[in-house]
Order: C-alpha cells, then sequence, then structure tokens
C-alpha cells in the first residue's frame, strides 16, 4: 500500500471494463467522483452518499460496492466493472439490458446502472436464482419510478433467457 | 364506453422504449453528466442549524483566504444582484432564495461558497462563521394558527398569509335538514416523492448582453421562468433555461430548484464565471422542497341511506417558511374537485394558507389530491361505519352517475368523461372483492386482525394555470386580469432528406415521451417509429414553449401528445397537397403507407415520403398551389374548456379527469404492529391508452411512492423545528421487500376534450392508496382516528397500552424539543481524585483528552471555551463549545452545563460528575448526562446519537485514564467501563 498524503494528488491505477486507466486523486476523493469527473464513464450514478440507495453499485475485484462509500485510491490496481463493460462489443444490449427494455424495467434510469450491476453479479453467481431471491438482492436498492415490479420481471425473465442461452 | 385498442398501428401498443438503450449501457445525458465549460467553479451552500434564529453575524474570512475559493456569497450580496421572488397572494411578505436576516427553517441557505472544486467549496463552508439569536419555533399547523404562536414573518402580523371562504349550492340548508352531520378531524403528514436524481444547476452571465444562461434539471412549469427573470431583474428573453436530456426522476419535486436558478446565477455574476453546483442527498431531504402537511376539519350532510347532501371543509394547509411559487397552488389545484367523485351539490370551504419553521413547499406527484382524499374517503368510510353500512354502497349511492357527463361538479369542475358506477362493478368483479371479503372473514376467525379498505377518486390532469387565482378575490382577479388555459406546444419538422424531428416542451423525467411521440407520427405518416426523432428536453432560447410548459399535472398524454398529433396532422394535409399533384389525384386521395404517399384507388401510383418531404428544400417552386412551405409545422393547442375562475368562485381547476376506484385487504400482525398488503385492486379510467405498460408504469410507481406514504415516509420534525429525516436510513422509501404488485384494471372512457381521447395517469394512485389503506388499517383494528404514516409504532400505540416509562429517570432537561440524549456511566482510574479533579479543571489536561479538541480556553474560574471537532455518522464537523462549572464540590463532585454549536447543528446538555475515592491510587469517576441536539446532526444520525454520545465519552475517560498515569487498575479501563446509556427519545 502506498503511502498517501492529504491534500496531495496521488496518481491511481486500475482495470476499468477490462481497459487500464489512471488519474491522479486526493486520498479523500470518492471512487464515485473519480470515475465519474476524473475518468469520464459517467454511467455510474450518485444518489445518496450514503450507502442507501445502491444507484453507484460497481464491482470491484468480483465483489459488490457501493462506490460513493468507496475512496478512489482504494481501487488501485482492482479491476473495477461498471454500467458501461455490460453490453457486448457491438453495442449490443447484454441479455439482461435486453430484458429490462422488454420489461419496462426502468423510467428515469437513474437507479438502473447500479441495479444492472447487482443482478449481472447474481445472474453470474445463481443463474437459478428465484424471484424471491432476486427480491431479496434488489433490496439494497431504491427507485422511485418503477414499483419495483418491472424491475422484478425483468430479472426473472433475464434468468430465464440466460439459462436458455447457456443450454443451447 | 370500452374502447378496444387500436387494432392496427403502433399508438395503444407496448413497443420498447427508444429512451432505454442509452439509459441500460451507461449513456444517460443527466445534468452531472454533462461537463461544464472551462474555468467553471463549484458551489456549496452554507445552511441554518436553526428553524428559527436571527442572523447575528457572519465571519466567511477564513472561508475566503482557503487557496482556491472565489467567492463566499451572502443574503446581503445576493439580495443586491437580485429581488425578492414574486409571492403569489397579496401580503406583506418577502420570499428570498437565501436568508437576509433572520433564518426560518432548518437548511435554510445562509452563504453560498464558490470555489474551484466541490471539496474545496465544502472546506470552505465548514469554515464559514455564523452566529445565530435562535428564536422560538412553530412546527404544528393547528398551532401556528394560534395568537400566541412565534410569528415567521413580523409584517404579516401572524402566521396566517391567506384565508377565503366559499360557498356552493345551499350548504346552511342542507345541513340543517339532514338527519346525520358526520364529520372527522384528519392530518395529512409531511413527505415528498422524492427522486433519486438530486437538484443541479450550472449558470453563466454574460455581462455584455446582460444575459443569463441556466442549465437545471428543472421540470416546469415554466412560469416559473417568469418568477426567476423577475428576481434576477431581467427581461424573459435574457434568461435562457434550458434541461438535459435525462432527468432522474421528479414527480413534481425539480419544479423547487428553482431558487437554486436564482443562487447560482447570481453567483456566476458575481464572480464571473460559471458556477454549478450539485445538491446532495442531505440537503435534498432537509431543504429541497416538500409536499403541504395539513390539517382538516370535513363535515358531510347525510340522509339514513348514505345520501351525502352537503360537505364542509375546514382546511389549514402548511407551506412551511416561505410561499414560495406556485403555492398556494397546493391547496387550490383540488378546488373544482372538492366533492371528489360524488354528485353533491352544496358545498362549503374554509381555507386558511399557514406559514411554519419548517420546508417551503412546492410541487409533489398527486399535488393537493392526497390531502383532499385523505379527508374525503376517510369521512365516506366513517359514515358507513356510524350509519352502519357497507363502505361500497355508501360509495355507491353518491358517485355521479352514469350518463351525467360531461358532469359539472358544485365547485366548478367539468368532469369530461366517464363510467364511474360502472367502473366501479367491473373492478369489483374482476379484482374479486367478494373472495377478498371472505379471507378477511376467515382471517378474523382465526383472531387475526384483517381489515379492507377502499377509496374511490377523481384524478384531475392538465391543469389550468388560472386556478391558484382563485385565492384571490372575484375583486382581485379582476383587478389582476383573467388567467386562465393550458397552452401545450409541439413542432414537427422535415430534413432535406426527409427524416422526421418532433420537438416538445414536455421535459421528461422518465415517461418515455420520445417513444408515445415516435409512434403517433409513426402512425400517421406510414413511418417505422424508430425513424422519428423526438427531443423533450427545453431551451427557451430555441424552442417554442409557454407558461404551461414542462412534466407536470399529468398532462403529457392529452395536452402534449395532444398538441403533436395537431401538428402532425397540419403537416399531413399539406404533404398530401404535394403528393396529389404530382401522383394527379385529389388530396383526400392520399394515404400514408409504409413510407411512401400512396393514391387510395390504386396502390401502384405512389410517391416516397422522403422525396415528398424534401421537395420544401430542394425545390420549392415545384409544391403544389396554397402550400407554402412543408418544412416545419407548430402547433400550441389550449383547450377552451380550461376559463378563468368565475365572479362565483366556480372553476374548471383541470381539464380532464380519470376515475380510480381502489380497494384492498390488509393484515396486521400483532407482534411487530407491522401492516401488510395482502391484496391491492386498483381500477383506472384514464381515457385511451396510448401505451399499455408505461400507463401500467405510472400507475406502479405512483402506488408505491403512495404505499410509502401510507406506511413508511415522514418529514419528520423536532418541536423546536429541527429535521430528523435527513438520510434514506431516517427516511423510509420502500423497497423490493416490502411492496407488492397491484391489481391493475382498466376503463377507458376517452376525453372528449382533447385530441387523442387520452387523460393524465400519472398521478392517481397517490390520491387513492394511502385513504385505501388507511381505511383498511381503520376497518382492521376499529378506529377512526388513523394518521400516516402508520409505521409500526403507531399501529402498536392501537394494539397495546402506552410503554412504561423506565424506573430510573434521570431529571429532564429544559424540554425545548430537539433530540434528547440521556445517558450515564462510570469509570475507574488509577489516580488520586485530586489528581483527577485539578486535570478536570485544566485547560491542558482538557484539550488533550476530549475527543477531536483542537483548543481549550479558560475564560474564567467557571468558564471554558473549546473548539472541538466530532463526527456522528456520516456527519463530521467542528463546533464551538462553552462549558460552565456549577455547584463545585471540590474535589467530589461538578457540574458541567454548555452548548456546542457548528455549521452542522448545535447541542445543548448538563451533566454532574462525581468522583469517589476508591483507594489512595484509585478514583471511581461517575457521571449522568442529559443533552439535546439539533441541526444537521440531528437529521443525519438520529440512530446514531445514542451509540455516539457512547463512545465519545468512552473516548473522554480512557483519555483522562491515560493521561493520569497509565491504564485503570485491575482489568483495565475499558474493560471496567459501565456504560448505562439511558434511551433516546
Amino acid at each position: 500500500m502506498p503511502r498517501l498524503t492529504s491534500g496531495r494528488r496521488h496518481t491511481v491505477r486500475f482495470t476499468l471494463n477490462g481497459r487500464p486507466v489512471s488519474g491522479e486523486a486526493e486520498p479523500r476523493m470518492l471512487l464515485t467522483d473519480f470515475l465519474r469527473h476524473v475518468i469520464g464513464a459517467t454511467g455510474t450514478h450518485v444518489g445518496c452518499e450514503h450507502g442507501v440507495c445502491g444507484a453507484c453499485t460497481v464491482r470491484i475485484d468480483g465483489a459488490l460496492a457501493r462506490s460513493c462509500l468507496t475512496l478512489a485510491v482504494q481501487a488501485e490496481g482492482a479491476d473495477v466493472r461498471t454500467v458501461e463493460g455490460l453490453a457486448g462489443a457491438d453495442d449490443t444490449l447484454s441479455p439482461l439490458q435486453e430484458a429490462f427494455r422488454q420489461n419496462f424495467g426502468l423510467q428515469c434510469g437513474f437507479c438502473t446502472p447500479g441495479i444492472l450491476m447487482s443482478l449481472d453479479a447474481l445472474l453470474q453467481e445463481t443463474p437459478d436464482a428465484s424471484e424471491e431471491e432476486i427480491r431479496e438482492h434488489l433490496s439494497g436498492h431504491l427507485c422511485r419510478c418503477t414499483g419495483y415490479g418491472p424491475i422484478v420481471r425483468a430479472a426473472v425473465a433475464a434468468a430465464r433467457s440466460l439459462r436458455e442461452g447457456s443450454h443451447a | 364506453m370500452v374502447q378496444a385498442r387500436d387494432a392496427e398501428g403502433f399508438l395503444g401498443r407496448s413497443i420498447p422504449r427508444f429512451e432505454d438503450a442509452a439509459l441500460l449501457t451507461g449513456r444517460g445525458r443527466y445534468i452531472d453528466d454533462l461537463g461544464a465549460p472551462p474555468g467553471t467553479l463549484h458551489a456549496a451552500i452554507v445552511r441554518s442549524p436553526h428553524a428559527h434564529a436571527e442572523l447575528v453575524s457572519i465571519d466567511a474570512d477564513a472561508a475566503r483566504a482557503l487557496p482556491g475559493v472565489a467567492a463566499v456569497l451572502t443574503g446581503e450580496e445576493i439580495g443586491a444582484l437580485t429581488r425578492s421572488m414574486v409571492v403569489g397572494v397579496k401580503a406583506p411578505v418577502e420570499c428570498w432564495p437565501i436568508a437576509r436576516d433572520r433564518v426560518r427553517y432548518v437548511g435554510e441557505p445562509v452563504a453560498m461558497v464558490v470555489a474551484t472544486d466541490r471539496y474545496v467549496a465544502e472546506d470552505a463552508a465548514d469554515l464559514v462563521d455564523v452566529r445565530y439569536r435562535t428564536l422560538p419555533a412553530v412546527v404544528d399547523v393547528r398551532a401556528a394558527v394560534e395568537p400566541d404562536a412565534p410569528v415567521l414573518h413580523d409584517g404579516l402580523g401572524g402566521n396566517v398569509i391567506s384565508e377565503r371562504s366559499f360557498r356552493y349550492g345551499d350548504p346552511e340548508a342542507a345541513f340543517s335538514e339532514a338527519p346525520h352531520t358526520i364529520g372527522i378531524d384528519v392530518t395529512y403528514p409531511r413527505n415528498a416523492c422524492t427522486p433519486i436524481e438530486t437538484y443541479g444547476v450550472v449558470a453563466e452571465y454574460d455581462p455584455g448582453e446582460g444575459t443569463y444562461d441556466v442549465l437545471a434539471n428543472f421540470q416546469g412549469p415554466f412560469s416559473i421562468h417568469a418568477v426567476v427573470a423577475r428576481s434576477l431583474g431581467v427581461a424573459g428573453n435574457k434568461l435562457r433555461l434550458h434541461t438535459p436530456r435525462d432527468s432522474g426522476g421528479s414527480f413534481g419535486i425539480k419544479q423547487g430548484v428553482f431558487p437554486y436558478m436564482i443562487l447560482v446565477a447570481a453567483a456566476a455574476r458575481a464572480t464571473g464565471r460559471p458556477v454549478k453546483w450539485v445538491e446532495d442527498r442531505l440537503e435534498h431531504l432537509t431543504a429541497s422542497v416538500s409536499a403541504t402537511n395539513r390539517a382538516t376539519r370535513i363535515e358531510a350532510a347525510v340522509e339514513d341511506d348514505g345520501t351525502i347532501t352537503a360537505l364542509s371543509w375546514d382546511q389549514i394547509e402548511d407551506c412551511g417558511a416561505h410561499l414560495r411559487a406556485p403555492e398556494p397552488a397546493t391547496l387550490y389545484r383540488m378546488h373544482g374537485n372538492m366533492t371528489g367523485a360524488y354528485a353533491i351539490r352544496n358545498v362549503a370551504i374554509h381555507n386558511r394558507v399557514v406559514l411554519t419553521n419548517k420546508t417551503p413547499t412546492g410541487l409533489n406527484r398527486g399535488f393537493g389530491g392526497p390531502q383532499v382524499y385523505f379527508a374525503l374517503e376517510r369521512l365516506v368510510f366513517e359514515i358507513a361505519r356510524t350509519l352502519k353500512l357497507d363502505p361500497l354502497d355508501v360509495i355507491r349511492r353518491n358517485l355521479v352517475p352514469s350518463g351525467a357527463f360531461p358532469y359539472k361538479t358544485a365547485t366548478g369542475a367539468l368532469l369530461d368523461s366517464g363510467d364511474y358506477p360502472a367502473a366501479l362493478e367491473v373492478a369489483v368483479a374482476d379484482g374479486g372483492l367478494t373472495e377478498l371479503i371472505a379471507r378477511r372473514d376467515a382471517a378474523r376467525a382465526e383472531g387475526r386482525i384483517y381489515g379492507i379498505g377502499m377509496a374511490a377518486v377523481v384524478e384531475p390532469s392538465v391543469s389550468n394555470m388560472g386556478y391558484i387565482t382563485t385565492v384571490l378575490t372575484a375583486e382581485e382577479r379582476a383587478r389582476a386580469g383573467p388567467k386562465n388555459g393550458a397552452q401545450a406546444v409541439a413542432t414537427i419538422g422535415l430534413d432535406p432528406l426527409g427524416g422526421v424531428s418532433v420537438k416538445v416542451a414536455s421535459v421528461p423525467q422518465g415517461q418515455g415521451h420520445r417513444t408515445v411521440l415516435a409512434q403517433i407520427v409513426a402512425d400517421e405518416l406510414g413511418l417505422d417509429p424508430a425513424a422519428i426523432r423526438v427531443t423533450a428536453d427545453v431551451d427557451t432560447a430555441r424552442d417554442a414553449w409557454s407558461i404551461a410548459s414542462g412534466n407536470y399535472s399529468s398532462r403529457f398524454a392529452p395536452a402534449v401528445a395532444g398538441a403533436t398529433k395537431l401538428a402532425v396532422d397540419r403537416l399531413k394535409e399539406k404533404l398530401k397537397r404535394v403528393a396529389a399533384s404530382q401522383l394527379n389525384v385529389q388530396p383526400d386521395d392520399v394515404t400514408f403507407k409504409g413510407g411512401k404517399l400512396v393514391a387510395k384507388a390504386n396502390p401502384e401510383n405512389a410517391i416516397s415520403f422522403s422525396r415528398v418531404a424534401a421537395a420544401s428544400h430542394w425545390a420549392p417552386a415545384t409544391l403544389a398551389d396554397g402550400v407554402d412551405h412543408t418544412i416545419q409545422e407548430t402547433v400550441f393547442w389550449t383547450p377552451d374548456e380550461l376559463v378563468a375562475p368565475t365572479a362565483d368562485d366556480e372553476v374548471n381547476s383541470s381539464l380532464c379527469h380519470g376515475f380510480i376506484f381502489d380497494y384492498c385487504g390488509v393484515e396486521i400482525d400483532r407482534d411487530t404492529g407491522e401492516v401488510r398488503i395482502d391484496r391491492y385492486v386498483t381500477m383506472h379510467d384514464c381515457g385511451r391508452i396510448l401505451h399499455p405498460a408505461m400507463v401500467d408504469g405510472q400507475v406502479t410507481g405512483g402506488f408505491v411512492q403512495a404505499l410509502g406514504a401510507a406506511l413508511y415516509e415522514e418529514y419528520a420534525y423536532a418541536e423546536d423545528g429541527s429535521f430528523l429525516s435527513g438520510t434514506l436510513a431516517d427516511y423510509l422509501i420502500p423497497t423490493t421487500m416490502e411492496v407488492p404488485d397491484p391489481v391493475i384494471l382498466h376503463f377507458e372512457s376517452p376525453s372528449p376534450f382533447t385530441p387523442l381521447g387520452a387523460k393524465g395517469v400519472g398521478e392517481g394512485n397517490c390520491m387513492s392508496t394511502p385513504v385505501c389503506i388507511a381505511n383498511a388499517v381503520a376497518d382492521a383494528l376499529g378506529i377512526s382516528d388513523v394518521t400516516l404514516p402508520l409505521t409500526p409504532s403507531k399501529i402498536s400505540e392501537h394494539l397495546y397500552a402506552p410503554e412504561p416509562e423506565p424506573k430510573e429517570q434521570p431529571k429532564p432537561v429544559a424540554d425545548e424539543g430537539g433530540r434528547k440524549l440521556r445517558g450515564e456511566g462510570e469509570a475507574v482510574v488509577a489516580a488520586p481524585r485530586q489528581k483527577i479533579w485539578d486535570m478536570l479543571l485544566d485547560p491542558e489536561t482538557l484539550k488533550a483528552v476530549v475527543p477531536g479538541a483542537h483548543s481549550v480556553e479558560k475564560v474564567s474560574d467557571t468558564l471554558f471555551r473549546a473548539d472541538v471537532t466530532l463526527g456522528v455518522g456520516p456527519v463530521k464537523g467542528r463546533y464551538r463549545a462553552e462549558i460552565e462549572l456549577s455547584d463545585l464540590d471540590p474535589p467530589e463532585a461538578v457540574t458541567l452545563s454548555g452548548g456546542a454549536e457548528g455549521g452542522l447543528g448545535f447541542g445543548r446538555g448538563t451533566g454532574r460528575v462525581t468522583l469517589t475515592e476508591r483507594g489512595p491510587n484509585e478514583t471511581l469517576v461517575a457521571y449522568t448526562y442529559e443533552a439535546e441536539i439539533g441541526g444537521k446532526v440531528a437529521s443525519v444520525g438520529g440512530r446514531l446519537l445514542d451509540g455516539a454520545a457512547r463512545v465519545v465519552i468512552g473516548q473522554f475517560f480512557q483519555a483522562l485514564a491515560r493521561q493520569a498515569g497509565g491504564g485503570g487498575s485491575g482489568g483495565g479501563v475499558m474493560s471496567r467501563l459501565k456504560s448505562l446509556i439511558g434511551g433516546g427519545k
């Protein structure tokens, strides 16, 4: 762990969605601000900055994390994944994203990136997740538009299409 | 009058949204994603920790000296660049976006720091030293009208800023003739549909032309543009207001960003640089905007069979500390609809608008509907209970009858269309009410607590821009000139390659406007919806707009989609004539199909759409006679029915009226007091449905917000005006775990007043659901006094006797209503008693042992001043503390009393420390304390305060023990630190 000095900028380097990124950050800079305003990856959103709403959820070395409660310097050397990394190389929506589109699982879309990251992790780890597990998994996210029903339906549909896709 | 959905075409089908691909891949363009011009400064706002106080002084020298700080602007400096915002009633009050000489609510802006980045701006905000002289606060709306209440605005002489009485029909006669007068008193709480994205503003000022450029995630109505321009002291055309493409939810709330547009614009002018401000969540919950809370007395004159012959309303509306535009609109939005879905011809209304030491109010989904229907539908339920009738029969008996539409209500609304009795019967049958009643009976037979509630509601949409003038007397209105209408606008244009663009001023926050308009235009022009390019954000410098532009009063489907239909129709007529001359047929014989204009009689006789569409650009001379151009059509549409209020105060407050009938079954957990929704049925008649999935999305979304209002959400204030729900861990928004899927039913009665027959649908459940759930809980518990939100603790009060007070009661501190803490504890320190005593009175020792102390100054033998940094949960801040010693009994006991104040809040309290000799080198230090805390720490740390206090006090004695000469005796200090912390409030 490099020694950090408060008030000084340090170079932070990590892998973002498979590509190396770097930028300067004071030790106190939040990972959300670093991603959004230093790197320019604005897909990760800031809703509360106290870890409740879940809009800023990303994956750091595979684990789900609230990037608003993470310092940029903590991501040094890590493998960071955000919503920008979910779609296919030719911009085709992933099965999860497509299920959200088909099931109207979003309205304003502000909470959506965090929800997609959480569900992407869940469906990788538990491809046969039940609706109950999906609901429980989503309980760490606040959505103010949809009333959740369409989100849950999208997640169930995504799980199904991922399972069918993997058998194909 | 159920109409089948269009069999052909895109409209009426749930096609996937064109908005979604960008939003799902992180390519949304919300305000904070747009970047800012080079050299942009960032603002942070210093806010009042007090609900009511005089501003004594603001010392910003230290803040201004911080490297990177460009300016610190106080009320005085902002005031020099702006004017008071317009107030919607005639009253001797001003309304500023920042405090001038007095603060009137927790979170009111006091100073604005502008710096090179947000982190530096917040550092500097912490250094602004504001001194206050606190004043008594008034929080309760009924208390605010009392003669001895603290007065917020001296010029007003009291807190009632508007009072009007209305009379329709002959209510006195109806009440005197009716066999029953049944009434209830209700209060509707404060809450907000708080969106996940907070406010954001970027502003620039061009001194050369004297123009402001403001980018804000504002939602409309654009009547507010006039308020902002006036406050900034510029002509309307010198304020460019534009919005980002995407906005992260609003539900009314982002109307309330406008005071910050003024602040940020003034800061840009003061600094000569672009300035950006993005609100944080604490600011948002504390001080953005709130729905009104309201106290209502409602009475009905009732026949034996439950027929209501008259209503009498007495409403006291709480608009918070300032009457901000467009308030008191919440109170008058429903004025035409004060009889709800019922045919009641006699109505008396007494309205008072009151100011209290709370956040100013503004638009919020449902806007006045939740408050009105909570009173009205609770009353209907009470009528049934009192007269031992079935609530469903009381509703049936009073509904506006079938075939009566358009129906003019007693207070002036023209209910456009519907068949309320038929829709209700469909809901009863298709939603399974009989089965639900059987479930209730079975549950009750098993001893479970189960209830059924209902609500019938008329959902108004497309507000009449003149309804707010009902707050004025007819004479005042005549002097001011009539206000009415609801201008909607749509522009459709053809580019040189024949591409179709549509531009509307609807400013969506996720409602899918772009998709629906593409469907409408594609159907009319025979094109693929994906080929239609729609923009819905607004730039007042370039787009067609008017005061009614924006996204509110559920006006999109009835008004904006309607205007778009009219615009495309106008373009179609011209294109037909252009094509007709080339196809050698009559214009009426031309139809649009598959990307072509086709002769109806001979499909082979056709010309491509793009060729006809491009003709105006490339070959205007070839256009048919009488066709000027086909490049762009802009249609403004305002419905004739939206006239100004009459001399008799009748007002058609909205153009469209949907009908909703809801019922639900709830079960209450006897052990926890938790309310669980067993089944929720919601029937909607919103006229013609343009996109079924989006309509259902609006219904479910509104339902869940209303479920939050019914069970969880409240902007809670302590008696001293401290705000207690400053985080999303305190303000409880429903999650997936609490939310059932409602059963949604539809009935379609197209509106005769809108171009597409559509009505609004966005707000209905916010009106119907809170009272439906409340009625179910009333039914379950057999109670008539129901106050939202129905939290487990409130339910438990009905289930059980109040909890006994704890036996060991410390003497209460002077109760000023803040968040109270009590505690006691003891520690054994390995040092002689005299040594401990001396240390406790020595500033150097105190500096070393007081957690977070920067300095401790001994002002006199009994007075200390300290400068400390303390953290509670996410809130860490610097405080000035003054501690006075009294009741000194050296070396045994001393009372410490005092207070601490900082940008993050304040605290006051007393503590008694006693020292008991346990041996030559061992002293028992015992303490009790009582404290109360307000400001930001109370808002965000409510749940954490007890624990934090325990930690800080523990750290103090640990450090004292260390300082006194090593650890404690025996098993070490910490192992023997016993803290018996009493319960907080």
